[in-house]
C-alpha cells in the first residue's frame, strides 16, 4: 500500500506498516543505496583510466550479446538447420567467431585485471565473479561443441566423457546425450553465465574502477585534484563497464 | 608485505578521491557491440566454420568391415573398451580413482550398457526372416561360457589376417568359431544397410536424442580416431584445443591438454581423474587469488601496473614537478 499526498498508508484509518518498512521498501532502499543512478550509468570515469586494456571487459560483454543472438536465431530454427542452408550456415559461422572472440578478449581482460591487483579495496567478490564467469563459460562452451551433430562433435564427446565419468561427473552430465547436451547449452548455463557476468557488472558499478597502486615517492590523492577534466559529486570510482 | 601495510594498501584503493572525466558509458557499450558485429561478420565471411560430416555406423562398416566386425567381437566378449569400461556404463570395472577416492564408482551406474546385449546380440534378434541367424544365436547363447570365450579369442585372432571380398564381406581362415562367422556376417549386412544405426539407438519410446549407445560403439573401433588423427584432434597432438580442418578450437583448454602430454599424467591408468583433480585445484586457486599470499602480490612484484597507469602516473610526476 503506497501512500498517497504524503499522507502514511493506511487501510480504514489503521497504519499497514506499524513495525517500519516493508520487504518492497527495505529492498528498494538498499538497492537505491548500493547502485544509485549515476553509479549504475555513470557519465564520468577516474583520470587514470587511460589504457586499451579498459576497453577489454566491455569488448567480452558485447561478444556475450553477439552469442547470445546468434544463438537465439540458431535455436529458433532448431539444431539441424545450419548444416543444410547458406543462412543457417552464416550465423553458425557468426556464433563460432563471437565465442572465440568472447574468450580472447575475456582472457586479455582477465590479465589486465590480474596485473592491476583488481581485488584491492574490497573489490575480491568483483574478481571472483569475474573468474567464475570464465570458470563456467568454459562447460557452456564444450555443450556447444558437442551439440554440434557433426564429426567435431562425435570426437569430442567421446573424448571428454573420460574425464567427466572419472570424477563421476558423467553420471548427470552425460556428453554423448545430444538432448541433454542441447538444453545444457541453449537453457540452462547460458543462464548461469548471464547471471554471473550481471553480477559481476554490478559489483563493478557498485565497487569502481580499481585505482592505480601508489607509488613509494608520491602518495595517492587524499583530496580531489584540480584538473583540467570534470569532478562530479559523490561519484566513487567508477567509469568503464570493465 | 606485513598485514597493516596490506590494510592501508587496501583502504587506499577502495575509493579513488581524484580527478573525473567526461564519460559516455552507453556510447562506449554501443561502438564495442559494433566493433565485435564486425570482426565476427569479417571473419565469418574469410574463413566461415567448419562442418566436417558425423560417421555413421553404416559407412564405418562399409568403409572398414573388418575393424566394424573385430570391434563387434570384442563387445560380444566384453573385451572392447566400452565392455570392459565401469561405472557409468557397467560394472565391469571400478573406473578411475585417487588413493582411496572412486568418484565413478561411489556415483554408480547411470547409463547402463551392456556391450554384448546392446551392440551384438539384441540388434541381431531385431533381424527376422532369417532361420540360420535364429540358429546362429540359439548356439552361441546355448554355449558355455568358456566355450564362447575360445570362440571370440580365436575369431579376433583370425581377424588380424582377415580380408575384405568385393561384395564387402569379411574373409577369414577357417577355424573353431562357432556360430561366429554367422551372427558376425549378419551383423555387418545389418550394419551396411543402415539397419543398425537406428536399431542402437531404439529406445523404450518413439523419441530418440541420445546417442551414448552408437557413440560407443564407434568410438570402440578404429574410424573416429582415425578421422581425428587426420584432422589433429588426437590427445596427443594436443587435441583437445584443436578444430576439424585449420580453424581455432577450444583453446582455452590449453592447460587442461597440456597436463596429458607430460608425466606422471601420460601414462598414468587414472590420468583422466588426475588431470581433472589437478584442474580443480588450479580452477579454485584462480578464483580465490585474492586470498592466496604470493599470487596476490606479484602484480606488484611485477610492475606491469606502471605501463597500464603510466599515463596516469606521467601526469602525477609533471605536477609534482610543477608543485
Amino acid at each position: 500500500m503506497s501512500s498517497v499526498n504524503g499522507e502514511p498508508p493506511s487501510v480504514n484509518g489503521e497504519p499497514t506498516s506499524v513495525n517500519g518498512k516493508s520487504w518492497t521498501e527495505k529492498a528498494r532502499d538498499r538497492a537505491v543505496g548500493a547502485l544509485p543512478p549515476e553509479k549504475l550509468l555513470p557519465d564520468s570515469q577516474p583520470s587514470y583510466m587511460s589504457s586499451w586494456i579498459y576497453v577489454f571487459g566491455v569488448l567480452t560483454l558485447t561478444s556475450l550479446i553477439v552469442i547470445i543472438a546468434s544463438g537465439s536465431i540458431l535455436a529458433l530454427k532448431g539444431p539441424g538447420w545450419w548444416h543444410f542452408t547458406g543462412i543457417g550456415h552464416f550465423f553458425n559461422s557468426i556464433h563460432l567467431w563471437s565465442v572465440e572472440l568472447f574468450f580472447f578478449f575475456m582472457v586479455i581482460h582477465l590479465w589486465g585485471k590480474y596485473w592491476m591487483a583488481a581485488w584491492r579495496g574490497g573489490r575480491a567478490r568483483v574478481w571472483m565473479t569475474g573468474a567464475v564467469a570464465f570458470v563456467v563459460a568454459v562447460p557452456c562452451a564444450l555443450t556447444g561443441y558437442v551439440s554440434q551433430q557433426n564429426f567435431d562433435a562425435q570426437w569430442i564427446s567421446t573424448q571428454a566423457k573420460d574425464g567427466l565419468n572419472a570424477a563421476g561427473v558423467g553420471s548427470f552430465f552425460n556428453v554423448t546425450n545430444f538432448g541433454q547436451m542441447y538444453s545444457y547449452h541453449v537453457y540452462l548455463l547460458p543462464l548461469a553465465v548471464v547471471a554471473i557476468v550481471i553480477a559481476h557488472v554490478l559489483l563493478v558499478r557498485r565497487h569502481g574502477i580499481v585505482p592505480p597502486f601508489q607509488l613509494s615517492d608520491r602518495a595517492q590523492p587524499t583530496a580531489r585534484e584540480p584538473e583540467s577534466v570534470r569532478e562530479p559529486d559523490s561519484v566513487p570510482a567508477g567509469g568503464r563497464a570493465s | 608485505m606485513s598485514r597493516e601495510s596490506r590494510r592501508r594498501e587496501d583502504e587506499a584503493a577502495r575509493e579513488w578521491k581524484g580527478a573525473y572525466r567526461p564519460y559516455d558509458i552507453l556510447k562506449e557499450a554501443s561502438i564495442a557491440l559494433g566493433v565485435v558485429l564486425a570482426l565476427a561478420v569479417v571473419l565469418t565471411l574469410l574463413f566461415s566454420s567448419p562442418d566436417l560430416k558425423p560417421s555413421t555406423v553404416q559407412s564405418w562398416s562399409r568403409g572398414d568391415p573388418v575393424d566394424f566386425v573385430t570391434t563387434a567381437t570384442t563387445e560380444l566378449d566384453g573385451s572392447s573398451g566400452t565392455g570392459s569400461y565401469g561405472p557409468p556404463y557397467n560394472h565391469a570395472s571400478d573406473g578411475q580413482h585417487i588413493a582411496f577416492i572412486y568418484l565413478a564408482k561411489w556415483l554408480g551406474v547411470s547409463h547402463p550398457i551392456n556391450s554384448a546385449q546392446d551392440f551384438v546380440l539384441a540388434p541381431l534378434r531385431s533381424i527376422s526372416g532369417q532361420p540360420a541367424l535364429a540358429s546362429a544365436l540359439s548356439a552361441y547363447q546355448a554355449a558355455p561360457a568358456n566355450t564362447q570365450t575360445t570362440w571370440t579369442s580365436a575369431y579376433e585372432k583370425a581377424l588380424g589376417n582377415a580380408t575384405t571380398n568385393p561384395n564387402g564381406s569379411v574373409k577369414v581362415k577357417p577355424g573353431n568359431y562357432g556360430p561366429l562367422p554367422a551372427m558376425m556376417g549378419s551383423l555387418l549386412t545389418f550394419a551396411q544397410s543402415g539397419g543398425l544405426d537406428g536399431a542402437l539407438l531404439t529406445s523404450k519410446q518413439f523419441y530418440q536424442t541420445d546417442y551414448t549407445k552408437p557413440l560407443l560403439f564407434m568410438a570402440d573401433g578404429g574410424v573416429l580416431a582415425t578421422r581425428a588423427q587426420q584432422q589433429h584432434l588426437l590427445g596427443t597432438q594436443w587435441g583437445m584445443m584443436n578444430e576439424t580442418g585449420s580453424y581455432p578450437g577450444q583453446v582455452w583448454l590449453w592447460l587442461y591438454t597440456f597436463w596429458y602430454q607430460i608425466k606422471p599424467f601420460s601414462t598414468s591408468a587414472n590420468a583422466d581423474i588426475l588431470v581433472m583433480a589437478v584442474m580443480g585445484v588450479l580452477s579454485l586457486a584462480f578464483i580465490l587469488i585474492p586470498f592466496i599470499p604470493g599470487a596476490r602480490d606479484l602484480p606488484r612484484r611485477i610492475p606491469i601496473y606502471k605501463l597500464i597507469w603510466r599515463d596516469h602516473y606521467r601526469t602525477q610526476q609533471s605536477r609534482g614537478r610543477l608543485a
